[in-house]
């Protein structure tokens, strides 16, 4: 089994496609924060014209952990779509190619070739995640330095000492990876129903853009099915940085708001990764290979 | 010993009978030739002794052992070519073997990669990328990866396409070596009976997924007679003529033109026959495709 | 003719009245003379203390913060590595700041009684109209001398509202704890730009609504008296 981790995850890294997403995402990220190096002051004053008519806010607020939250916010939204360029790739691609009949003739059942595939886009998504982690977090830290983080919420801010930071990222990129491998596994899922990529491919970002559309529309008629869609789960990564307070509205150093509410969306991820890798098996081990 | 054994295979998809109630054995170091036309089911037969595809009914065992519950054992023998050479275009001809002896449960070293290349005739290209090889290249490598296991069944289908007429013969000899020198049992397919007639011991014609004949190479082919068509501008005069001269036994009832089914020491009498006669004689051809072939089998019906 | 007359007389009259009036305004009260001089014994100060922030909309932990004050009305707050939260404008207007300035009149309001202890109410008017301030009032224990509370009203930045407990330091009329009280307006940001589609907490709105006065609470632990503050400080 570790052999055909191995190979798949030699493919992937061999494959010019692979290092689209990691570019991709190097060179949003240095955009957003070449921007808010030369005109963030203006973005900030802007975000806190609310709050600068009855307070004073002293300290570094455009400081390295709120450029991440930010760049997060924003790139959480578009990385579904380049795990989705691998991952509903896999079996397709390969089917397509004809390179699956190959694969599916040697000594290894199918069942073993799908979880190393899986396994294989599952260590890709990761490093991708810890690509975005890497350039959001660290490279912001070393360019915009540090300070609490400070943060604007729609109905309220929350200051949270920058001592209380590093590991509500390290929370919230461990949540990331189970949103991420729930898109991964649905990439799978279409791509072991197909014999091209281009379908899964679109497949996939569609169904992320959709759900994603009924995840964010409060309309009564989908709120009812929200908590059933996976794209709400996946946003839930900000409930680390959210915070409780006690009786006196002091912020408890160290909490967290709704721990139950982060537990509740990774059983529910959870539960996605392992019905679309089940799924996809069942599918894989049913099918005739004709490509 | 039987090293396949089929036993009433049938696969249809949808309303299509691919494979229908298919039947034969292969025995150990037998060049085993699968002949039968494009679409006829011979690639579905293929697939179906690699488990790629399920059969709808019948068993398949390959070195005694069922291949749906033997799968892993049995594969680990077994090395195969399916259709067209599709290979990763990213990837060098020695990474693919590397790859490929990777997913091995045996162990395969550096040397034995090496040697397998030299042995397709791909030494030299071993690390130029596959996007770079050309169709026939492809179609070394992929027998390459057939054989880097060193497997004792070899499956190839159609291992000969797009290769031009010297990598033909390469491929012809390699087969014989393989089953002559090391003693491995070869499936191969084809649609071109001139292919196989000249490697295969036995051979089985598949037609619209239906065995159509099975038997000895020898046996089957018979060298003493042979299918020609006479090309002429005058067709009534030539039958005058063919009648005339008592050769109207081999006449095949045929549209197309005049074909006659002819011991080879008479061909050259036909032909003076014919000139004697002024016949506007264009030509006469000797045909030996497979469908020809079928032509013989069923007018010997 | 003696319509003429009237009119002079009348406007005499009311010139008097506004003479009297602002002479007896001009004059400083004494019990303020006694806060000012208990005051003007600290040139400068740096203390050390806690920092409470509550403002419905926002949840921040307590922060160690340093306060630096320098005559006459030089005032610093600042949080150690960190971002601090501080009325707007309000934090300068101490009772320090507001004494030091000396630009005021007193109007003495009468007695109270304040957390059950009798204190004297006296309103300050400022003189020099560039002040920020448009009138305090002062809530002053006579026999201390000490200011319990003060409520400002300023030109730009709204009123305060100044809460003050005593404790070591109350000789030098230096307060223990400082309650900063002030009103807050609305904060909302659109959804569209904290790209929070979709999750809209309802009880997180209401609670935001509930409450639209803030306070921010300084608990001093130490006072470092008069050993000099560079100015670059402030």
């Amino acid at each position: 089994m570790w052999s055909l981790i191995q190979v798949e995850l030699y493919k992937i890294f061999r494959r010019p496609r692979t290092y689209i997403a990691f570019g991709a995402i190097a060179a949003l990220i240095v955009v957003i924060q070449l921007g808010l190096k030369i005109d963030g002051d203006t973005y900030a004053a802007f975000l806190m014209k609310d709050i600068n008519d009855t307070l004073t806010v002293d300290g570094k607020v455009l400081n390295g952990y709120l450029i991440c939250y930010i760049l997060l916010q924003l790139l959480l939204v578009h990385v579904p779509l380049l795990v989705a360029l691998i991952a509903a790739d896999m079996i397709s691609g390969e089917a397509n190619l004809g390179t699956l009949r190959l694969l599916f003739s040697t000594p290894f059942s199918r069942t073993q070739w799908v979880l190393a595939k899986f396994i294989a886009a599952s260590v890709y998504t990761i490093l991708l995640l810890i690509w975005l982690a890497f350039l959001a977090l660290f490279v912001s830290m070393w360019v915009f330095g540090t300070d609490d983080l400070f943060l604007m919420k729609s109905n309220y801010v929350v200051l949270i000492e920058q001592n209380d930071v590093l590991w509500r990222y390290v929370g919230a990129f461990v949540f990331a990876s189970f949103s991420l491998l729930t898109v991964t596994s649905l990439g799978f899922l279409m791509s072991s129903m197909a014999n091209n990529s281009i379908g899964p491919i679109v497949g996939t970002m569609s169904a992320i853009v959709f759900f994603t559309i009924l995840s964010t529309l409060n309309i009564p008629l989908f709120t009812a099915i929200k908590p059933y869609l996976f794209t709400t789960h996946m946003n839930n990564w900000k409930e680390f940085f959210d915070i409780q307070v006690n009786a006196n509205n002091e912020a408890i150093h160290g909490s967290i708001l709704n721990l139950p509410k982060i537990k509740n969306s990774l059983i529910v991820l959870s539960l996605h990764i392992i019905l679309f890798v089940s799924a996809s098996i069942i599918i894989i081990k049913k099918k005739d290979i004709l490509s | 010993m039987s090293v396949i054994k089929v036993k009433h295979i049938s696969k249809h998809f949808g309303s299509l009978k691919a494979v229908d109630d298919l039947s034969f054995e292969v025995q150990a170091g037998q060049v085993f030739g699968f002949l039968g036309q494009n679409g006829s089911g011979k690639s579905t037969t293929i697939r179906m002794l690699l488990s790629l595809i399920h059969p709808s009914s019948g068993n398949i065992e390959i070195f005694g052992q069922s291949i749906e519950k033997n799968r892993a054992a049995i594969l680990e023998q077994v090395g195969a070519i399916i259709e067209r050479p599709d290979l990763y275009p990213y990837l060098s001809a020695k990474e693919h073997l590397q790859l490929f002896a990777k997913v091995r449960k045996r162990q395969i070293t550096a040397t034995a990669i090496d040697e397998t290349l030299a042995k397709v005739g791909l030494a030299n290209r071993s690390k130029d990328k596959v996007q770079t090889f050309s169709l026939g290249m492809k179609q070394r490598l992929g027998i390459a990866i057939a054989l880097v296991h060193n497997p004792s069944l070899i499956i190839l289908d159609e291992p000969t396409n797009g290769l031009d007429p010297q990598g033909i013969a390469d491929v012809r000899e390699l087969i014989k070596k393989l089953a002559i020198e090391e003693g491995k049992t070869v499936f191969v397919s084809s649609h071109l009976l001139t292919e196989i007639e000249q490697i295969a011991n036995q051979i089985l014609i598949i037609h619209h997924g239906k065995k159509m004949v099975e038997g000895v190479t020898k046996e089957l082919l018979d060298p003493q007679k042979r299918i020609v068509q006479i090309k002429t501008l005058n067709d009534a005069g030539t039958l005058q003529v063919i009648v005339a001269g008592s050769f109207s036994n081999y006449l095949l009832p045929r549209k197309e033109g005049i074909f006659l089914k002819i011991p080879t020491y008479e061909i050259p009498l036909l032909n003076e026959s014919l000139i004697k006669a002024g016949v506007s004689l264009l030509g006469i051809e000797t045909k030996n495709s497979l469908e020809d072939y079928f032509l013989q089998i069923t007018s010997n019906a | 003719m003696k319509k003429s007359t009237t009119i002079l007389f009348a406007c005499s009259l009311f010139l008097l009245c506004l003479f009297v009036t602002a002479n007896v305004l001009a004059q400083t009260d004494p019990l303020i003379e006694k806060v000012a001089q208990k005051l003007a014994l600290v040139n400068d100060y740096v203390a050390e203390g806690v920092m409470k922030t509550d403002v419905s909309f926002i949840k921040a932990s307590l922060g160690k913060v340093k306060v630096y004050f320098k005559k006459p009305n030089l005032l610093k707050v600042k949080k150690e590595g960190g971002i601090s939260l501080l009325p707007r404008g309000g934090v300068s207007l101490t009772i320090n700041t507001l004494l030091n300035t000396k630009q005021y009149t007193t109007l003495p309001v009468g007695t109270q009684i304040l957390n059950g202890k009798n204190v004297t109410v006296i309103k300050l008017i400022p003189t020099d109209d560039n002040l920020d301030w448009v009138i305090s009032t002062l809530w002053i224990d006579p026999v201390e001398a000490l200011v319990y509370k003060t409520a400002t009203t300023t030109k730009e930045n709204g009123s305060y509202e100044i809460n003050m407990q005593y404790g070591e330091y109350a000789k030098q009329g230096l307060a223990s704890k400082i309650i900063f009280s002030f009103n807050t307006k609305d904060y909302k940001l659109p959804n569209g730009i904290t790209l929070e589609f979709g999750d809209e907490d309802p009880s997180a709105k209401q609670k935001a609504l509930k409450n639209k006065k803030g306070t921010i609470e300084i608990t001093y632990s130490k006072y470092t008296i008069n050993q000099g503050i560079p100015n670059n400080i402030f």
